[in-house]
């Protein structure tokens, strides 16, 4: 499995990453390098193994269904690049 | 001398304290003028020195009313990754710039609940991808220690490297680390100190900026094993608000070290025997098996035979973690966004922003994990990986089984390299600085790093012992009987 450079773009648009048309072969090699490494993993008898969930076995903890936080509106935006009126500003999403 | 004051070690320091020779004020002030007098290292990246005279100050105020915790009055330094409410915490990213959490990670606040002083935040690997904080948005952290008769530049490892190289120039008590691969051992083999990756789940991981949740955990770097044992007590323990984090009893550690280990199995592994090892990592090997076995430890052969294919494994799940994790720097809730363009809409943003924030190693492994998760990979990569990561655990289960308590393996496969050495090596190069620490990881067991010996450069040199999960305090105490026969005393000679 060889990686091209249209491939490393769809990578790289799946990753919401922009990468210049010119870094794309550079960046299709660095991922074949890599994957090359990945492929002796074909060599191992998986046959019957369960792929590893959570590698302590322990049932998820629950809680009760309770209101325990909120009300933590500036401190959820203090952070934000542009907070307006109380919300996270972005760019128009629907035209 | 004040300055002195610096090099104790947690344990000495308690001591003083509670003895009234110093004062936690006194201390913190011993570490602060060292780091002022140490920013060629490039290990502190943000100072909290007025927060830590506050600190200290309540703390000579506790000690003095008696019953103070341990860490009462001693100043710690804190990876980049934990998030500590008010001071920036931004993984040595740009795209955290400027991002100030407004709360604290339950380990950095269970170390101030017990009187620990915060010096401020250490440098290392954007977001903990890397082997030797070469990927830093501050830059490269300097490794204290210089080969003999050079002034080149030595990595101090990574992705820790800030925290490491701030213990072994005694410009902290200690510090913490997060391991995600080897991010605690590896930087401690290579700056002489002791590091020690807990059990997954020991640690909560609340509000340590994530990297691959299913590996990552918090653990100690000190300068002795009893330290470790002093500052993972504090960290330890049950966090509602990690579901991973485990509800079970955390022991006494420290009441752990006996020093007796007479009748204990160690097994050596003889997949970590690799082809090229250096002699000298051979011989040490050799050399501490040997004073286990002279301190009453029987020391066997033993195979874990999926061992090659831990790296491999690692740099599929690792990948495909982060990627999901690093979802959450889209330019909205925190951090930088990129400066848009007439037109541009919220692709574009989040394009433009995680180009301009995320450094090459980072974009490289979001794009491998994205790519091993896509549709029609999922199963040949990810899945193929987990399972890989089922018989690598299964190794170590039929191991423990067979009556062997620990196992010792060299930490890394060489010294510390220089910065800049690796630039032109492709990354699996990079990688293979893991190949010892990585198993670890992947079958979530605790592993420590003591410093051992000097190589003919006269740089250290670090043994592992891995340990059975949940049992780090008979981990500690094997890791001190080998602290104590090593007898490794050697510290970097100041030329900063």
């Amino acid at each position: 499995m060889s990686i091209d450079p249209e491939t490393a773009a769809r990578v790289a648009k799946l990753a919401r990453i922009r990468v210049e048309a010119d870094a794309l072969p550079a960046l299709a090699d660095e991922f074949n390098t890599i994957l090359g490494f990945i492929e002796q993993l074909g060599e191992v008898d998986v046959e019957g193994i369960e792929p590893m969930t959570g590698v302590t076995p322990m049932r998820l903890a629950r809680r009760a269904d309770l209101v325990t936080d909120g009300d933590q509106q500036a401190a959820v935006l203090a952070n934000a690049p542009d907070a307006r009126e109380g919300f996270f500003a972005v760019p128009k999403v629907v035209e | 001398m004040m300055d002195d004051l610096a090099r104790l070690t947690i344990a000495d320091a308690r001591d003083a304290l509670r003895r009234g020779d110093t004062t936690a004020a006194e201390l913190t002030e011993a570490c602060l003028s060292r780091i002022d007098a140490a920013q060629a290292l490039n290990a502190f990246v943000h100072s909290t020195a007025d927060q830590a005279r506050d600190q200290a100050a309540q703390a000579d105020v506790r000690i003095k009313a008696g019953d103070a915790p341990d860490l009462c009055g001693i100043p710690l330094g804190i990876k980049d990754l934990f998030c500590t409410k008010g001071t920036p915490s931004q993984a040595a990213s740009a795209i955290l710039k400027g991002f100030r959490p407004e709360y604290e990670s339950t380990v950095t606040a269970k170390l101030w609940d017990a009187g620990a002083v915060m010096l401020g935040k250490l440098n290392m690997d954007e977001f903990a991808m890397g082997s030797s904080n070469e990927t830093s948005i501050y830059g490269d952290v300097i490794n204290p220690w210089r080969r003999a008769g050079s002034d080149a530049a030595l990595t101090p490892g990574g992705s820790s490297g800030g925290s490491a190289a701030a213990v072994a120039a005694d410009l902290c008590l200690a510090a913490t680390g997060t391991d995600t691969g080897g991010s605690i051992r590896q930087p401690a083999a290579f700056t002489g100190i002791t590091g020690l990756k807990p059990t997954y789940g020991r640690c909560s991981r609340w509000g340590i900026i994530a990297f691959a949740s299913s590996l990552d955990q918090a653990g100690p770097m000190t300068k002795t094993v009893r330290d470790a044992a002093i500052m993972l007590q504090a960290m330890a323990g049950h966090d509602p608000k990690d579901s991973t984090s485990a509800d079970i009893a955390v022991p006494d550690f420290e009441a752990a070290l006996t020093g007796d280990i007479r009748g204990k199995t160690i097994g050596l592994p003889r997949e970590y025997r690799m082809d090229g090892m250096p002699a000298e990592i051979e011989k040490l090997w050799a050399e501490g098996a040997a004073m286990l076995r002279d301190a009453g430890a029987k020391v066997v052969d033993i195979t874990l035979p999926h061992t090659k294919y831990a790296l491999p494994a690692y740099y599929v799940i690792a990948p495909a973690e982060a990627s999901s994790n690093l979802a959450r720097y889209d330019g909205v809730r925190f951090g930088h966004r990129a400066a848009l363009a007439q037109g541009d809409g919220i692709t574009e943003m989040y394009e433009k922003t995680r180009a301009e924030g995320f450094g090459h190693e980072v974009q490289r492994r979001v794009m491998v994990g994205t790519y091993v998760l896509s549709a029609g990979f999922y199963d040949a990569y990810y899945n193929r990986a987990r399972k890989v990561r089922t018989l690598i655990k299964r190794d170590f289960e039929q191991v423990f089984a067979d009556g062997v308590d620990a196992i010792l393996t060299p930490a890394t496969p060489s010294a510390a390299f220089g910065l800049g050495q690796m630039v032109d090596a492709d990354p699996v190069q990079m990688y293979l600085n893991d190949v010892f620490t990585v198993t670890v990881n992947l079958a979530g067991l605790p592993g420590i790093s003591v410093p051992a010996g000097l190589d003919a450069d006269g740089l250290p040199l670090g043994l592992q012992l891995i340990g059975k999960p949940w049992e780090e305090a008979a981990l500690l105490n094997d890791a001190l009987v080998l602290e104590r026969a090593a007898g490794f005393s050697a510290k970097p000679e100041r030329w900063w």
